[in-house]
């Protein structure tokens, strides 16, 4: 394995299992690749034997997405190349890392939703030009490997019928049905309940005992250590050590991983004050992605962060849309500030005082073709300061967005660039800033940091904080639990469209909010 | 008002109406194909222009019957390609594209009549494809005739609507295809190139088109006139929807809406000059918008319909 | 293959690419010519003589660039809030008849009143005619590019039931034309005895005004954010389904007015070859312009020249006037192409 003389702290390991005594299944070497003047990958060499587990732990923006996109063909490397079972796979070809057995699982699936199981794991395995597809030995094989390697699903169900957990089994279904012999995870956990993350892993270690290899893409500390036999670790495109799992610690991972300490937000305890948001047993139309609101009901304090942890589309995006002003409401009753609402519109959310911080920054927040601060101004261009009489005060809104440019430390070369060149940090401290400008008394953020690097994530996190202290209510809604519980006052749990009781921080385990999260115990407590 | 409903039971009126249908028929399924791999054809119209004008003038200029219609296919084919080159790899505007190629499709052939007939005041005639009865399936009454006693190039459009399905239903191509027109990433993910696939349907749906106008040429009439495709191609995207972008029911709506434009044109002359003729000419365009507005709500849209891939994106 | 976004380019940089779309053009259409067994260089030399070599071409290629203006105008606003209206063409024979119902006598005012009224209804009905299919997408999803398409149909047949029925001239010896418009309604020339009329005034300041209104107004400011990301737009509080209807109107009326200059400015009466496909060549005018309002004049006068020239060309030279249909066309897709070069980099894997 090639040395990366200036960081890899310990010497280079020989990998475990049974790969000891022969070449790695596979090898990358020196692999770059940039784009303009970034460097995603800088010469990154890793080695994979056989029955074995790496870790590939960076924060987002490391480089892990990258290198996985060079090894099966989406980019072309720069420089370096990549061997596998001692073959060197061609550059920028798709089919050949799949035909050469290696098997991806991406963090989004890749299924097409009207079509069945069976036609989604088959779908490219026969010659294209047969005059007919052949769905039996399809089938046969399927049932097969499902039941090897205990990956229980119905070949004949339609995709859009299965749950998350049924669709990650279909995409390494889909692998193994491709007779993959390296299988690579890319965040497998994001979307899981804690219960089917621990029905992954042993996928994972049934699969490594019968001679597979994986690789694990991730950011969460607690599954590396639990999964991996080795771990390595990427910062700004570059390795920065490997280490044996077990002789590694959790604290030296993260050191490695963040380069630098970051100090969590302080979180003081304030008083709450009064509600600001009540809902009692609120039902929502459906015109959100995911499950709508059944029965819901929530209190909101000022001074007070609330976080709502759950696995994605139990009903996130109907609460966030409703609180947002783009969700209406079937039936309960919504009280804001002790008035009774039915729901209200986007503009009426913003007349209110609500500050929203969208899931999809890109497709919701803000507009990629239209300026820095053409995008700040998109909630208030009608307020007398930015708009008299129909006309726009050009200087009045070049004004605001240096202020906020300023404020918020949006890296951009100028208030006129568009905001599709921004990166996803900027971005996001665009739309904070837009939100929390005005001072709003209540606060939705729906995945405010999905995505983001460590030093953003930290900057919002502090931007939240800061508001909270000022007496806004905050609606924390995440995904990673992590997160929930670092920033929360409170904490509850959505899961098919229902809210958990509220418990306080440090009140309920982490492991009893995973069960709340799988839907133990929610349905006879709501 | 019994005259009015006798038409409907009369073989004339039937075979008409299956006539009628075919070009549409042709066109509609390849519409659908591109439609089906997430690419909107807006160029229909002029790629049956070129069809109409590539397939009559082949024989005109002494080339057989099934020579014309092959070489119409290429020709609609090669604007596939350009229309697919231009939306796919480079993801520009489907709705701009599309009208650019409709536009460019039409005055490509208005030039191309005018330099190889500068001369001519009215259109030549060729031979066209004469009627082929089936032995035996054409005598049966109404149903047998309006369907067994059509030209080669109707049954040609009925066994492509059954050729379309299968390919699309049955086979691992028609199973990309779909996918494509669905979630490009699954497409992407088993190694096959979305590109391939998106630009192969589009030329593949062009070809048809071209057939389609082709048919008007060498199998409805017998020459070629300028603006003879008249808003067919549009009322085929009407046709697609309408379908729910499956074959079967888009043939049903096409011999729908086929049976519909004949007996509005009886019943014109019923009625004697009595209503304006035009009111009758613009049915099948309106009955398009309604039939559009009917559906459009329940419509499940191949949900890439529209939206560029790139590679490596998700 | 992939698309990066880069920076805006300098202004000098955003003039290169519709120059660069026009010298493909040309050489696309060069290989035409030579197949028409001419030389490129004298086919073009006498276009452009045809289109601006003496007084009477440059008037000429105005005023046929007045309706184009229009029409091209229309586009802009309407693609602008991504506004597929591909139906100008229909709106424009909305605008005409209008014109033609209020302005043979109808209403017997003077000038001063009874031009600004006629233009105005004619706006009224054009606005009206794309806020319908403005209204089915907001409504019922169905796509606007098929409905205004056939809608142009629908409304061609439509004024040849008029100019065949109630608007028929009796004195127009059986021809399906509409009566001349009265002395009053006519909107009068520029230069005495010079087809070049007012219609090209009033083009240059709707121009002018639909640049305001897209530059400097808050209206222009929620169309451009609907047309670039209508769900951000609504997220952040913008009425897409209302900015759309409004974008409807005010380019509907547009285009109707292309048909009011060209009935009370040039013709003085509805035939049904008023517009030989000026609403599908604002489409193109409007691409051309990159949608900004004022390129849209420049872009207009450039397509208009082609036609001119051409048919000057294919008179002496023998190539067929077609070849400006093709141009146009050919320069619609370079033209996008262009666009898009202007604001990514390709970059190959």
């Amino acid at each position: 394995m090639p040395q990366q003389p200036d960081l890899a702290a310990s010497p280079p390991l020989s990998p475990q299992g049974r790969g000891e005594h022969g070449a790695p299944v596979l090898r990358l070497q020196n692999i770059t690749k940039r784009f303009g003047s970034l460097t995603a990958n800088n010469a990154i060499s890793l080695d994979l034997a056989a029955g074995e587990i790496v870790a590939l732990l960076g924060e987002n923006g490391a480089g892990k997405t990258t290198l996985m996109n060079i090894l099966f063909g989406h980019y072309v490397a720069d420089e370096g190349s990549v061997e596998v079972f001692g073959k060197p796979l061609p550059p920028g070809d798709p089919r050949a890392a799949l035909d050469a057995g290696v098997g991806m699982v991406h963090q989004h699936f890749t299924l097409a939703e009207n079509m069945t199981v069976l036609e989604n794991i088959a779908l490219g395995t026969q010659p294209m030009w047969r005059a007919r597809f052949d769905r039996v030995a399809a089938r046969t094989r399927i049932r097969s490997l499902s039941s090897d390697f205990g990956l229980a699903v119905d070949p004949d169900a339609v995709v859009a019928a299965l749950t998350v957990g049924e669709r990650q089994r279909v995409e390494i279904l889909k692998a193994l049905y491709r007779n993959a012999r390296i299988l690579i995870l890319d965040e497998p956990t994001a979307v899981l309940t804690p219960a089917e993350s621990e029905a992954l892993f042993k996928t994972l270690k049934l699969l490594v005992a019968q001679g597979l290899s994986v690789i694990f893409i991730s950011h969460k500390m607690a599954e590396v250590m639990g999964v991996s036999d080795r771990v390595m670790v990427l910062r700004a495109g570059r390795v920065v050590g490997e280490r044996r799992t077990s002789e590694t610690t959790r604290a030296e991972l993260a050191a490695l991983m963040v380069g630098e300490e970051i100090a969590p937000p302080q979180i003081r305890d304030v008083p709450y004050g009064g509600q600001v948001l009540v809902l009692d047993g609120v039902s929502t139309a459906g015109r959100s992605s995911g499950a709508s609101l059944d029965n819901a009901s929530l209190t909101l304090k000022s001074g007070e962060i609330f976080g709502l942890a759950g696995v994605s589309g139990n009903g996130q995006a109907a609460l966030s849309g409703l609180i947002s002003g783009t969700e209406t409401l079937r039936s309960g009753t919504i009280h804001l500030f002790g008035d009774e609402h039915r729901a209200w519109t986007t503009r009426e959310a913003l007349q209110l005082g609500i500050g929203r911080i969208p899931e999809d920054r890109h497709a919701t927040g803000t507009i990629g073709d239209m300026s820095v601060a053409e995008n700040l101004i998109l909630e208030s261009y009608r307020s007398p300061r930015f708009s008299r009489q129909g006309f726009l005060r050009r200087d009045a809104i070049k004004e605001f967005a240096r202020e906020i440019i300023a404020d918020y430390d949006v890296k951009c070369p100028s208030p006129d660039a568009r905001v599709r060149l921004l990166s996803g940090g900027n971005m996001q401290k665009l739309i904070l800033g837009r939100a929390l400008d005005p001072k709003p008394k209540l606060i939705v953020a729906n995945q405010p940091t999905r995505g983001l690097d460590v030093g953003a994530v930290a900057y919002v996190h502090r931007r939240l904080v800061e508001a909270r202290d000022h007496g806004a209510a905050v609606l924390l809604i995440s995904e990673d639990l992590e997160e929930i519980l670092t920033l929360s006052d409170r904490v509850a749990v959505i899961f098919k469209g229902r809210i958990s009781p509220s418990s306080k921080r440090g009140e309920r385990s982490v492991r009893e909010l995973g069960e709340l999260m799988a839907g133990h115990g929610l349905e006879a407590a709501a | 008002m019994t005259e009015a409903l006798e038409i409907l039971f009369t073989a004339s009126f039937w075979v008409a109406a299956i006539r009628i249908a075919s070009p549409l028929i042709f066109a509609t399924m390849g519409e659908l194909i591109c439609e089906r791999a997430g690419v909107l054809n807006l160029g229909i119209e002029g790629i049956m222009t070129v069809g109409a004008f590539a397939g009559w003038f082949t024989v005109y200029s002494g080339g057989d019957l099934w020579t014309g219609v092959l070489v119409a296919a290429l020709s609609g084919a090669a604007f596939g390609l350009l229309h697919g080159t231009l939306t796919v790899p480079l993801g520009l505007s489907q709705h701009v594209v599309g009208i650019g190629i409709t536009l460019l499709a039409t005055s490509l052939t208005y030039f191309t009549y005018r330099l190889a007939l500068p001369e001519v005041t009215s259109p030549p005639k060729i031979e066209p494809f004469q009627p082929l009865p089936i032995p035996g399936l054409s005598k049966i009454p109404i149903l047998g005739e309006a369907l067994f006693s059509q030209t080669p190039l109707t049954y040609l459009a009925f066994l492509t609507v059954a050729i379309v399905a299968w390919v699309l239903y049955r086979t691992p191509l028609g199973l990309a295809v779909r996918a494509a027109g669905e979630n490009p990433t699954a497409v992407e993910a088993q190694g096959i190139s979305v590109s391939g696939i998106r630009i192969g349907a589009v030329m593949a749906g062009s070809a048809l088109m071209a057939v389609g106008g082709a048919f008007l040429t060498m199998s409805a009439f017998n020459s070629f006139f300028f603006e003879m495709i008249n808003g067919r191609g549009w009322i085929c995207i009407a046709l697609v929807v309408f379908g729910s972008w499956r074959p079967g029911k888009a043939l049903l709506g096409a011999i729908l809406f086929a049976a519909f434009d004949a007996y509005q044109v009886r019943l014109q002359q019923l009625t004697g000059g009595i209503v304006p003729y035009q009111i009758f000419l613009m049915m099948p365009y309106l009955l398009s918008i309604l039939a559009l507005v009917l559906v459009a709500r329940r419509a499940t849209y191949p949900k890439a319909l529209m939206i560029p891939y790139q590679k490596g994106e998700r | 293959m992939r698309l990066e976004p880069k920076p805006a380019p300098s202004l000098a940089e955003t003039l290169l690419y519709p120059v660069g779309a026009i010298v493909a053009t040309l050489v696309i259409a060069s290989l035409l010519v030579l197949a028409a067994g001419a030389s490129p260089f004298s086919v073009f030399a006498l276009v452009a003589r045809g289109a601006a070599g003496s007084q009477f071409a440059i008037v000429e290629t105005l005023t046929r660039a007045t309706p184009l203006i229009f029409t091209g105008l229309a586009v802009a606003v309407a693609f602008r809030a991504r506004l597929w209206n591909i139906g100008a063409e229909a709106q424009l024979y909305a605008g005409a008849v209008i014109t033609v119902v209020l302005g043979t006598g109808l209403l017997p005012l003077p000038s001063f009143l009874l031009i600004p009224l006629i233009a105005i209804a004619a706006m009224l009905a054009g606005a009206l005619l794309l806020l319908g299919p403005a209204m089915l997408k907001t409504r019922f999803g169905v796509d606007e590019v098929v409905t205004t398409l056939l809608l142009n149909f629908v409304v061609i047949l439509f004024v040849s039931m008029l100019l065949e029925g109630v608007l028929k001239d009796p004195t127009g010896l059986g021809w399906p034309q509409s009566q001349k418009l009265i002395a009053e309604a006519r909107l009068p020339r520029i230069i005495q005895g010079k087809r070049l009329h007012y219609g090209f005034v009033l083009a240059l300041v709707s121009a002018v005004v639909v640049w305001i209104i897209m530059k400097k107004t808050a209206l222009g400011f929620e169309m451009r954010a609907v047309g670039h990301n209508p769900e951000a737009a609504f997220f952040a509080g913008i009425p897409v389904n209302r900015v759309l209807a409004k974008t409807a109107l005010l380019s509907g009326g547009l285009a109707a007015l292309a048909g009011f200059s060209e009935v009370a400015g040039l013709k003085g009466n509805l035939t049904l070859d008023l517009s030989p496909g000026y609403g599908y060549t604002g489409i193109v005018v409007a691409m051309l312009a990159m949608l900004n309002p004022l390129g849209v004049v420049a872009a207009a006068i450039f397509v208009a020249g082609i036609f001119v020239g051409a048919d000057a060309m294919s008179r002496t030279a023998g190539v067929p006037s077609y070849i400006a249909d093709v141009m146009v066309a050919t320069a619609l897709l370079t033209m996008v192409v262009a666009i898009l070069l202007s604001r990514y980099r390709l970059r190959w894997a």
